[in-house]
């Protein structure tokens, strides 16, 4: 019994001391732009599979649409694409890697909400993608629109908004469902190829993706209802300005390279143009980089490293990729969509 | 002055005092460092201006739980959708507890029997089972589920009005009132006075020793409480039959692959357990007591039921709470295969309102005063089977 007692002493100690330890390395999340260089790489928080946005191809490079904005920051800051660590993170995970300092931007089909905005401590950068819920049926079901799917059962994933925006596109629809959640992205979507669901639902890029995996993707359809509005956008720690200038500002300087007509191929003969905002924007004049702390040529970097918005969007996610999307909204405000660069002055 | 540093001296030799010092000291010293956690998290939350506090319990939860043993809305709060998801927790478990125990019994004493080919498929069923991880199996049988069976609209209709699907096991059902609870609690308490009517007639007859013919008491112990339940609530018993619809079966009771998966794997897996508990408390009896009840006049199975299992349960029981409670943690691997157990409920409500500290303490402590539950009772039936010593 005394052996006992003196065993549970020491576990208590051990306990203390583990429990210290833990508590001793709180995230000092000032000056992220120090810390990134300190380190040499940017750490940037992804989806583990997503088709389009985030991938590993056959050689093991991690690509997709959301991949190569942690790039474009990456160039920003080193002048180099590819110094960018990736941590793969599933949708529960996503904010507190986050603010734990585990990641420094997490570009990971995110949706910027106002409750996300406001109470976990971070901000949102400018949106990159402007999505929307939508629903896959298999074709043989013959559903037109998402107003039949009574009683259908929907194959949903937790911890996104979908689960939320399902709910509130039925309830006063009156159309009453059986939701099945998955936590792993496999599952849900095996689930609905097995037929466990009869429709699946998240955001339309999305449902692009996994119809690109699909045996017959053209057994699938994606019912016209978009049922909610999804922005993707880059989430930073809130109290971090200059480092949330710095990922905003590389987003724009894709923007704005769209709209000046500039390429990854032809961004070199731009050092040399005769116009003020966009000698301003290459660091040719002025001192845009020193005010966020970066190299004055900054913006070229993004540019040479990921080319401009289009290229993204058409490299990775575009109509002559699998997933095939059109731009929709995702076009410049010059051209009728909804991506608008503040200037560059 | 010597005198009161001598007093203090032997208070510190004392071994009682060094015992209790020594506990109070460690006790205060995991509170300060609990303390000390709780305030460094509390301001570190603060200066990340990240909201905290348990007030979102009383919002509005918004989303669908598919399988619910209690009322429950989208529009209800996210209170409830915790406790709708702990009593799917608690249901599977208690589920999962009698099954693995039932079927752990038979494998165990399986494994024991002079029938080689008998012993060997018990001895194939344990190792199968408990050499493999259990998430592996939740994947093996819900995916065995999902696509061997048909999908919902080609269901096999086995016998008139059951189907069997992708979707699960769709059977007729009665639509469930408040009298057909009263009639379930009268079935209750008549089983309960049933048993109860039973032993005092033995225990009359082993007085007494008048044989008299026990089964029509019992049943009429069993059956009034029933009768007049049903003469006073008057449920209604119409019938509700599965119909196919559209997408789904309507109507009926549905039993979902999801639940049906989990609860396979978590009952195979702890019934191989649970076989090689009993097996070994089999074992653990003495030979003398098998020959002693044989010379006795008792047959096997006898001497199995009335001797040597009551003896047994001594060594089977500690095991077996272990094998309980892992049984009711493993059931949080429900998330996995899409079971709303209180684990995924609390992971939704941590996704929605971003209050993951506040989630996270709230599975802890269900957990961990469900698991201290469990103990206690398995402790206390330990204590009453344990060998009194007279």
């Amino acid at each position: 019994m005394k052996k006992i007692k003196g065993l549970k002493w020491v576990v208590g100690l051990g306990l203390a001391a583990g429990m210290a330890a833990v508590s001793v390395a709180p995230a000092n999340a000032q000056a992220t732009l120090d810390t990134v260089k300190k380190r040499g790489k940017v750490r940037c928080g992804v989806a583990p599979t997503s088709p389009g946005f985030s991938f590993a191809d056959d050689k093991g490079v991690r690509r997709g649409f959301d991949i190569d904005i942690c790039r474009a920051v990456s160039a920003a800051v080193f002048g180099d694409p590819d110094k960018v660590e990736h941590v793969p993170l599933n949708t529960n995970v996503r904010f507190q890697a986050l603010q734990s300092g585990e990641i420094d931007i997490l570009s990971r089909q995110t949706t910027w909400t106002f409750s996300r905005d406001n109470s976990l401590g971070l901000d949102f950068g400018p949106v990159v993608f402007y999505d929307g819920q939508g629903i896959m049926v298999t074709s043989k079901l013959g559903v037109k629109s998402a107003g039949e799917l009574s009683s259908a059962a929907v194959c949903v994933l937790p911890g996104t908004t979908t689960q939320q925006n399902l709910e509130d596109y039925f309830r006063p629809r009156k159309i009453k469902y059986e939701s099945v959640v998955f936590e792993n992205t496999d599952e849900w979507r095996n689930a609905y190829f097995n037929g466990r669901c009869d429709a699946l639902t998240t955001d339309r890029s999305d449902l692009a993706s996994v119809r690109a995996i699909a045996q017959d993707p053209a057994a699938h359809v994606i019912l016209p209802e978009t049922i909610s509005k999804e922005p993707l956008a880059p989430v930073i720690r809130q109290n971090d300005a200059n480092w949330k200038d710095i990922v905003s500002w590389s987003v724009f300087a894709l923007f704005a390279a769209e709209e000046m007509k500039m390429t990854q191929a032809n961004v070199d003969t731009f050092l040399k143009s005769q116009d003020p905002e966009i000698q301003r924007m290459m660091g040719v004049n002025g001192d845009l980089g020193k005010m966020l702390g970066l190299d004055a040529k900054w913006a070229y970097n993004v540019i040479k490293g990921v080319g401009n918005y289009a290229e993204v969007f058409d490299r990775n996610v575009g109509p002559n990729t699998k997933l095939g999307l059109s731009r929709g909204p995702n076009k410049l405000w010059t051209e009728g969509g909804l991506l608008y660069s503040p200037p560059f002055r | 002055m010597r005198h009161v540093a001598g007093r203090a001296t032997r208070l510190f030799y004392d071994l009682r005092f060094r015992a209790i010092f020594y506990q109070v000291l460690a006790v205060g010293a995991v509170i300060l460092v609990g303390l000390y956690l709780f305030s460094n998290v509390s301001r570190k939350l603060a200066e990340q201006n990240i909201v905290t506090g348990f007030d979102f319990l009383w919002r509005e939860a918004g989303f669908v739980i598919s399988q619910t043993l209690i009322d429950y809305k989208p529009t209800d709060s996210y209170a409830w959708a915790l406790v709708t998801g702990i009593i799917n927790t608690i249901w599977v478990s208690i589920l999962g507890v009698i099954f693995s125990t039932l079927i752990g019994l038979v494998v165990g004493v399986a494994r024991l029997s002079k029938n080689p080919l008998l012993a060997f498929l018990a001895f194939l069923f344990v190792e199968a089972l408990r050499n493999v991880p259990l998430l592996l199996y939740l994947f093996f049988w819900y995916a065995l589920i999902v696509t061997t069976l048909p999908p919902v609209r080609e269901a096999w209709e086995i016998v008139p009005s059951v189907f069997i699907s992708n979707s699960g096991f769709t059977i007729p059902s009665l639509n469930w009132s408040p009298a057909h609870s009263v009639v379930l609690g009268a079935l209750i308490l008549g089983g309960f006075l049933a048993i109860f009517v039973r032993r005092k007639l033995i225990a009359q007859r082993v007085e007494t020793g008048v044989e008299r013919v026990l089964w029509p008491w019992t049943a009429l112990a069993l059956l009034v409480p029933v009768a007049l339940a049903i003469l006073i609530a008057q449920p209604d018993f119409a019938i509700n039959f599965p119909e196919k619809g559209r997408f789904r079966l309507t109507g009926g009771a549905h039993l979902k692959p999801e639940f049906t998966a989990l609860l396979i794997g978590l009952t195979l897996s702890a019934a191989a357990s649970n076989a090689e508990t009993i097996r070994s408390g089999i074992l653990s009896v003495r030979k003398g007591q098998w020959e002693a009840s044989r010379s006795l006049g008792l047959d096997d199975r006898q001497a199995l039921r009335l001797v040597v299992l009551p003896q047994a349960l001594r060594v089977i029981i500690p095991p077996m709470t272990s094998a309980y409670l892992s049984l009711f943690k493993n059931s949080s691997l429900a998330i996995a295969i899409g079971y709303p157990d209180l684990v995924m409920v609390a992971n939704t409500t941590m996704n929605q309102t971003g209050q993951a500290i506040e989630g996270i303490a709230i599975f802890m402590l269900v957990y961990l005063g469900l698991s201290i539950t469990i103990s206690l009772i398995m402790n206390w039936y330990n204590g009453r089977v344990a060998l009194k010593e007279r």
